[in-house]
């Protein structure tokens, strides 16, 4: 059976990579796409706590399951505000959607 | 080394490396496939958890819905689909230093807990685990409440995200 440190160096490094992408990516949608990856990162750790845990207490997959929800209507948003800006501003790099110095 | 070890050795290289491509490859288009992948791998992870309802959830919502939704948006904003130069801004070196510093201390606490190399008992073959997670979700004394304000939340999104993307003044459906 695989132990559990396993599942947990896993999502530490899955996290990882997404806050690196998060930290350094330009463009706006790829930054969404980071956190896309720190949220799977943190629902391999809810789910293998159940897993690990009592599994008769199903509180870690219905935090999963919420988690879905959350991560559903933060794409929704972010996206619909990164194709609004890209609207009005003709860009999606990060850098460059400065309106407070315009 | 049992076999389901080395499967799960498999799934977490395929989920790291494709990882790695989504937030280093240059067109956002492949980016977006390298997150499917790196999706269907965590689905994959859900199914040796014996977490099967939540497998089949995040094939269908994550990538059939989020994952299409960001090709979507991609192919909306597509003059910057072509790179213009690089992906990574100038400081990613430290951004890369940033994020190693952040594994080296998740995996120095984790290692630490007590719990660390816990291995699981064996699933009790009789236990119907998506239907305690159903009852669990509508029952009143567990997680009704949590459930119908996450469905709260999509609805407000989604109206939300349907009022920010509305364009006002757009006589032809161009721009």
């Amino acid at each position: 059976m695989i132990p559990l440190s396993w599942f947990l160096i896993l999502s530490a490094a899955l996290f990882s990579i997404g806050l690196f992408g998060v930290l350094s990516r330009k463009n706006a949608v790829a930054i969404l796409l980071g956190i896309e990856l720190m949220l799977n990162a943190a629902n391999i750790n809810l789910v293998s706590f159940w897993r690990y845990g009592d599994v008769s207490q199903m509180a870690g997959q219905v935090f999963a399951i919420i988690v879905f929800a959350v991560a559903a209507s933060e794409v929704a948003v972010g996206l619909a505000l990164v194709i609004s800006v890209y609207r009005r501003r003709n860009t999606v790099i990060a850098d460059e959607i400065d309106l407070m110095k315009w | 080394m049992t076999a389901m070890q080395i499967f799960f050795l498999i799934v977490g290289l395929v989920i790291l490396g494709s990882a790695l491509m989504v937030v280093t490859t240059g067109n956002l288009i492949h980016a977006a496939l390298w997150l499917i992948v790196t999706l269907f791998g965590v689905a994959v992870l859900f199914a040796i958890l014996n977490a099967s309802f939540l497998a089949v959830v995040q094939v269908v919502v994550y990538i059939g819905a989020i994952a299409i939704l960001f090709i979507f948006a991609v192919m909306l904003t597509h003059k910057e689909m072509r790179d213009r130069g690089p992906q990574l801004n100038n400081s990613w070196w430290l951004n890369a230093i940033i994020s190693l510093l952040t594994f080296g201390g998740l995996f120095w606490m984790l290692q630490s807990w007590n719990g660390f190399s816990k291995v699981a008992a064996d699933f009790p073959s009789s236990y119907d685990a998506v239907g305690q997670l159903g009852n669990a979700l509508i029952s009143p004394d567990a997680f009704v409440l949590p459930f119908e304000v996450a469905s709260v939340l999509l609805l407000a999104a989604l109206v939300g995200a349907v009022y920010i993307a509305f364009n006002p003044h757009s006589g032809d459906s161009r721009k």
